[in-house]
C-alpha cells in the first residue's frame, strides 16, 4: 500500500487553476509579450538580454504550468473539458489563436518586412532583429525571418514536447517518441544546421535539415539548390546530397516496410514535431466523416502528383540546360507556383495556421507528398498494423475522435478488424486513450496483418478498400 | 415484404437491424424513445467530462441508416398487441410486424429508499439521465454516489472532473465486492481514494433527506450519520426495462424470458440483450448478462434466426474490461469474488500496487480458468486459446509474454511473475520470447 501516494497528490481534482499555475502562465506571458512587442515593431536596444528573456520564460513558464497541471493528478491522461473551452473547441479563442497564427503565416512567407527583416541593406528591425544576436552567435550574420521562426518552432516543440511528455506520462510509447521528436527538431534541425551554416559559403544556401527529406523538401531536386549543393557546397554539399537521395531511396522504403510511416511522421519530422507538440490540444478536431476521407486521398496523391511532375521538369532543365518544359518556363510554370502554393499557403498557412479550426495534421493528412508517398508503401508492403483486442471495444469513440488523421479507428475496432490505414502517422495516442485496451500498435508477419476477427460472430468488411 | 420491428436501438437491437440487412431484404424498423440515432452508452461519462461531444458516441454517421434501408422511429411501445401482431405506440399510433425483437436493455435500480424520487437523485443509464446530471451538476458542492460497481466509478470520476467532491458509499466490505477478488478490491479502493474520494465501506443509505425546494439536501446513513450533498447517485446495478410488458402475453420474469435461440414463449417475438433473461442459459451463465459484448453477440445470433437460419446463442470464454480512473481492468475465463472448492490462484502484485495479475485455476488438473489483469493489457486472443483448451500453468506461465498486450516501450513484468510464481510452487519455469507463430496459431 502507498500511504504517501495520496499524500504527494494534495488535491487531485481541483476547480479552475492554482497559483504555481497561474505563475506559470504569468512568465510565459512575459515572453510571449517580449516578442508581440518585437512584431509591433519596436525594436529593443539590447537584443540579446530580451531574447534570452523571451525564450527562457516561455521555455520556463510553459514547464512550470505543464508539471503542476499534470504532476498534482494520478498518472493518466485527462482530456477534461477538451471540448468545453473555447481554446480547444473552435470558439472565440480558438478562432483568434488561429488568425493570429494565420497572420504571422502570411507575413511570414510573403511579407518579412513587416516582422522587421531588413529592407536594401538597412538592419533588422523588431521582431526579426531580437534574434540578431543569436544568429550572429551562430553563424555570424544578422538573422533572417527564417532563423527567427526556426528558434521559435524549436522552443514550442521542446517546451510544448515536455507538456506532452508530462501529460501522457504514464505512457513509455508516447514518452520516448516525444523524447526523440524534441531531439530531432534540436539537434538535426536546428543546432546542427545553424552551426553548419556558420562554416558554409552563405551565399549558396543549401538545405541542412538532413531529415528534411525530399519530396518534403520540395526544392531539393530544384537547379538552384542542386547546383549550391554540389557545386558550391564542397564536401559537405556532397554529403548532403547522396544522404538525401539515400534516404528518400533507399532508407525511407525499408524502415517504412519495418515499421510503418511513424518512424517519419511522428518521431523525427518537423511538422509532425510541432503537430504532435504544439498541435496535441487540436488533435481532436480532425473530421472523421467518410467524405472527408474521399477528399484527403484526391488531395494528399494530388499533391504527390504534382511534386513529381515539378521536380521532373526541373530535374529535365537541369540536365538539359534549360529553361523550359515541354515549352512552359520551368520557373513560372512549375517551380513557383508549387513553392507559392504548397511550399508557403498550404504547409505553412493553413497547415499550422488552422490547427484550431481543422486539427493540427491538416497538412500531414492532405497535403504531405512525403507522407502520400509513405502512406503506400505502409497500405501495400509493411509489417506496422494497429492490431485489433477481439471482441473488446465498447465503441465509445475515443480512439477516432483523438485521431489526429481523421481516421475512423472505431469503425475497424468495433468491428474486430486491424487497422491498415495509409494515412496513419502511427502517433499512439488511439491506443493511448482507449480506456479498453483495445489498441496496439505493432510490427508483425504480413500474413495476418488484415484479419477479421473470429470473436466477433460475422464479418463485415470495410466498404472503402484502398486507404 | 417481411417487416421486422425492433424496439431499442441500443448495440443489442442496432446489432441485429445491421445483421439482418446483411443477410436479407426484408423491411427493418428500429424503435426507441431515447435518442434519434444509435449512440455508446458506455461512453456516456466522456460526455460529461468534454473528452467528447455528444455526436461522437455515434459509432454510424447519420445517412449510414438511410443507406442500408433501416427506418428509425422515435417513439415509446406502450404495449405489444401479440394477437393482431402490432405495437401500440405512445404518439396514438400501431405499428404492425411480422417479427419482432424486444431490445429495450435496463433501468438504474432503485430499493425503495426514502426520498429517492426527490430532485438530483437519479442513475446513470440513459441519455436523459446524463442531461439531468449537467443540469444539475453547476449547483452541486458534494455528490454521494450508493453502490459500488463500475457505473459507481464512472460517476465519481465525472463529478471529480469538475471539481465536485464526491462520497461513496458500498454496502460490503470492499469494492465491487460481488464480482472481485479481495486483492483486486482493495487495488480499486487504494486507487479511487487516492482520486481523492470520499469511500466509505460497510455503509448503507437509510434515507434521502429533501430541501424546501423537492431536491435532496442530505443523505441519512444506516449508522445515522447525516451527509449533506447536493446531488445522489444511486449505481446500485441495473435491472430490464420490461414494465410495458407487465400483464401481457409474453412471460417475463425479472426479464423476458427466452430460450436458447433468443425466443420467447409466443412466435415471431426475440428478447436480446440487458432486457433478456433466459430460462435456462445455454453455457451456464447468470441467466441475465448486462455487457455491451452480450448485447452485441445476441444481435448477431437473433439476426440469423430471424433470417431463416435458425441459430442458438453460444458465446464463448467469458470476457469483460473495464476502467477504474486511470486503471484499465479486464477479464477473461472465470474469476470469482471467492474461490471455488476445485480452485487455487496465483496472485502477483506490481510494488506500485497499481497493477496485478490474477490467475485461478484447478487445483488438481492445474488447468487455468481464469484471469484479471490490471493496469496490464492482455491479449483476447491468445487468453481465450488457453482457457478454452484449459492450458495447464506451467505451459501459460512459459508463453506469458505471448499474451501480453501493452503499448510498445513499455516495461514488462512477465520475468518478476515467474520468479515469483516459481518460488511460491516450486517450480521452474522459464519465460520464453514472444513468438508470433504461436500467438496467431489458432
Ligand atoms: C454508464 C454505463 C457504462 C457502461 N459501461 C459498460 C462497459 O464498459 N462495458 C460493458 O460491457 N457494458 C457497459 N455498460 C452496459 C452496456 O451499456 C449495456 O449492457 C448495453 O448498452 C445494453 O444494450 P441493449 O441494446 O441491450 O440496451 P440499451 O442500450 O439500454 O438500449 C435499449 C433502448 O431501448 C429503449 N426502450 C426501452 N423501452 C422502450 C420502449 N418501450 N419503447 C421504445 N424504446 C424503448 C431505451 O430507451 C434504449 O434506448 C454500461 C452501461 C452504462 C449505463
Ligand atoms: S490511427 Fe491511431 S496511431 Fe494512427 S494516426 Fe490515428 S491516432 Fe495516431
Ligand atoms: S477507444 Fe477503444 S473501446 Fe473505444 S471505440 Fe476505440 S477501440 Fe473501441
Amino acid at each position: 500500500m502507498k500511504d504517501q501516494d495520496s499524500l504527494s497528490i494534495a488535491q487531485p481534482h481541483p476547480k479552475g487553476i492554482d497559483f504555481i499555475q497561474k505563475l506559470g502562465l504569468v512568465i510565459s506571458a512575459i515572453g510571449i509579450l517580449i516578442l508581440l512587442v518585437a512584431w509591433g515593431g519596436y525594436t529593443f536596444q539590447q537584443n540579446g538580454l530580451f531574447l534570452s528573456l523571451s525564450l527562457g520564460t516561455i521555455f520556463l513558464g510553459t514547464v512550470i504550468y505543464a508539471a503542476r497541471t499534470y504532476l498534482t493528478q494520478p498518472a493518466g491522461i485527462h482530456n477534461n473539458g477538451i471540448w468545453q473551452k473555447s481554446f480547444t473547441n473552435r470558439g472565440m479563442w480558438g478562432w483568434l489563436v488561429g488568425i493570429v497564427l494565420t497572420g504571422f503565416y502570411v507575413l511570414l512567407y510573403w511579407y518579412p518586412q513587416y516582422l522587421g527583416l531588413a529592407q536594401n541593406g538597412e538592419q533588422n528591425k523588431g521582431l526579426v532583429a531580437l534574434f540578431d544576436p543569436l544568429s550572429q552567435f551562430f553563424k555570424g550574420q544578422p538573422a533572417s525571418q527564417w532563423f527567427m521562426y526556426g528558434t521559435i518552432y524549436t522552443l514550442l516543440i521542446c517546451s510544448l514536447g515536455i507538456k506532452f511528455m508530462l501529460k501522457y506520462r504514464d505512457n513509455r510509447y508516447q514518452a520516448i517518441r516525444t523524447l526523440v521528436v524534441i531531439v530531432s527538431q534540436l539537434f538535426l534541425a536546428y543546432l546542427i544546421p545553424e552551426i553548419l551554416e556558420g562554416f558554409s559559403d552563405s551565399n549558396h544556401y543549401f538545405a541542412k535539415d538532413i531529415k528534411n527529406v525530399w519530396p518534403l523538401n520540395y526544392y531539393f531536386f530544384q537547379d538552384w539548390h542542386l547546383n549550391n549543393m554540389l557545386e558550391h557546397g564542397g564536401n559537405l554539399g556532397m554529403f548532403y546530397f547522396v544522404v538525401g537521395l539515400f534516404l528518400f531511396l533507399v532508407f525511407t522504403p525499408i524502415i517504412t516496410y519495418y515499421v510503418g510511416k511513424r518512424w517519419y511522421c511522428s518521431w523525427v519530422c518537423g511538422c509532425g514535431g510541432l503537430a504532435e507538440t504544439a498541435g496535441d490540444p487540436y488533435r481532436h478536431l480532425s473530421s472523421k466523416k467518410i467524405s472527408v476521407w474521399k477528399l484527403e486521398r484526391w488531395m494528399i496523391h494530388g499533391v504527390m502528383v504534382l511534386v513529381f511532375l515539378m521536380t521532373f521538369a526541373s530535374l529535365y532543365g537541369y540536365f538539359t540546360n534549360s529553361v523550359t518544359f515541354l515549352g512552359l518556363e520551368i520557373y513560372a510554370y512549375f517551380q513557383r507556383p508549387y513553392g507559392f502554393l504548397i511550399g508557403a499557403a498550404f504547409s505553412g498557412v493553413v497547415g499550422v495556421g488552422f490547427y484550431p479550426l481543422l486539427g493540427n495534421r491538416v497538412w500531414c493528412r492532405f497535403g504531405c507528398p512525403m507522407a502520400g508517398y509513405m502512406g503506400i508503401i505502409q497500405r501495400f508492403k509493411s509489417r506496422f498494423r494497429i492490431t485489433t483486442n477481439g471482441g473488446q471495444c465498447i465503441s465509445c469513440g475515443n480512439c477516432s475522435t483523438y485521431c489526429e488523421m481523421g481516421i475512423d479507428v472505431r469503425a475497424y475496432a468495433q468491428k474486430g478488424q486491424n487497422i491498415v490505414r495509409a494515412s496513419c502517422v502511427g502517433c499512439g495516442v488511439c491506443s493511448a486513450v482507449c480506456p479498453r485496451g483495445v489498441l496496439k500498435l505493432e510490427n508483425g508477419p504480413e500474413e495476418v496483418r488484415v484479419k477479421d476477427n473470429p470473436i466477433l460472430i460475422g464479418k463485415e468488411e470495410i466498404k472503402m478498400d484502398v486507404g | 415484404m417481411e417487416h421486422v420491428v425492433i424496439i431499442g436501438n441500443g448495440v443489442s437491437g442496432i446489432t441485429a437491424a445491421r445483421h439482418i440487412r446483411k443477410l436479407s431484404n426484408k423491411k427493418i424498423t428500429v424503435i426507441s424513445a431515447e435518442t434519434e440515432y444509435f449512440f455508446s452508452r458506455t461512453a456516456l461519462m466522456y460526455v460529461y467530462m468534454g473528452h467528447m461531444k455528444f455526436e461522437h458516441t455515434q459509432p454510424y454517421e447519420n445517412d449510414f441508416w438511410k443507406k442500408n434501408r433501416i427506418d428509425l422511429l422515435k417513439a415509446y411501445v406502450q404495449q405489444i398487441d401479440t394477437s393482431n401482431k402490432q405495437l401500440r405506440l405512445d404518439n396514438g399510433n400501431f405499428l404492425a410486424y411480422d417479427q419482432l425483437i424486444i431490445a429495450t436493455g435496463s433501468q438504474s435500480n432503485k430499493f425503495g429508499w426514502p426520498g429517492q424520487d426527490l430532485k438530483a437523485v437519479q442513475g446513470l443509464y440513459s441519455y436523459q439521465d446524463l442531461e439531468s446530471m449537467e443540469k444539475y451538476s453547476a449547483t452541486t458542492q458534494r455528490a454521494v454516489i450508493v453502490g459500488g460497481g463500475l457505473i459507481g466509478v464512472e460517476m465519481a470520476e465525472m463529478f471529480l472532473s469538475r471539481g465536485i467532491a464526491v462520497t461513496f458509499l458500498v454496502r460490503e466490505d470492499r469494492f465491487w465486492g460481488g464480482v472481485l477478488p479481495k486483492q483486486e478490491g482493495e487495488l480499486v479502493a487504494r486507487h479511487i481514494r487516492q482520486h481523492g474520494v470520499d469511500l466509505r465501506f460497510n455503509t448503507e443509505l437509510q434515507e434521502i433527506l429533501s430541501d424546501k425546494n423537492g431536491r435532496v439536501k442530505a443523505i441519512v446513513t444506516k449508522e445515522g450519520e447525516e451527509i449533506g450533498c447536493q446531488f445522489v447517485g444511486l449505481t446500485a446495478g441495473v435491472s430490464p426495462n420490461i414494465q410495458f410488458l407487465k400483464g401481457g402475453e409474453i412471460q417475463i420474469n425479472r426479464g423476458v424470458l427466452v430460450n436458447e435461440f433468443l425466443a420467447t414463449n409466443i412466435e415471431n417475438i426475440y428478447a436480446i440483450g440487458d432486457c433478456a433473461e433466459f430460462c435456462e442459459h445455454p453455457t451456464g451463465r447468470k441467466n441475465i448478462e448486462q455487457v455491451w459484448y452480450t448485447g452485441r453477440m445476441m444481435g448477431e445470433t437473433v439476426a440469423q434466426t430471424v433470417c431463416g437460419n435458425k441459430t442458438a446463442y453460444q458465446p464463448g470464454v467469458w470476457f469483460n474490461s473495464a476502467k477504474f480512473f486511470d486503471i484499465e481492468y479486464q477479464t477473461y475465463g472465470w474469476v470469482h469474488n471467492e474461490l471455488k472448492e476445485n480452485e487455487t490462484d496465483f496472485y502477483w502484485e506490481h510494488e506500485d500496487g497499481k497493477k496485478c495479475l490474477h490467475l485461478v485455476y484447478d487445483k488438481t488438473t492445474k488447468q487455468l480458468l481464469g484471469m484479471n489483469t490490471f493496469g496490464i493489457r492482455m491479449r483476447h486472443e491468445v487468453c481465450e486459446k488457453w482457457i478454452k483448451e484449459g492450458r495447464k500453468m506451467d505451459e501459460v506461465m512459459t508463453y506469458l509474454k505471448d499474451a501480453n498486450f501493452d503499448p510498445e516501450f513499455y516495461k514488462q513484468y512477465e520475468d518478476e511473475i515467474v520468479k515469483q510464481y516459481n518460488q511460491e510452487n516450486g517450480t521452474s519455469v522459464s519465460v520464453k520470447k514472444r513468438d508470433w507463430k504461436r500467438i496467431f496459431s489458432s
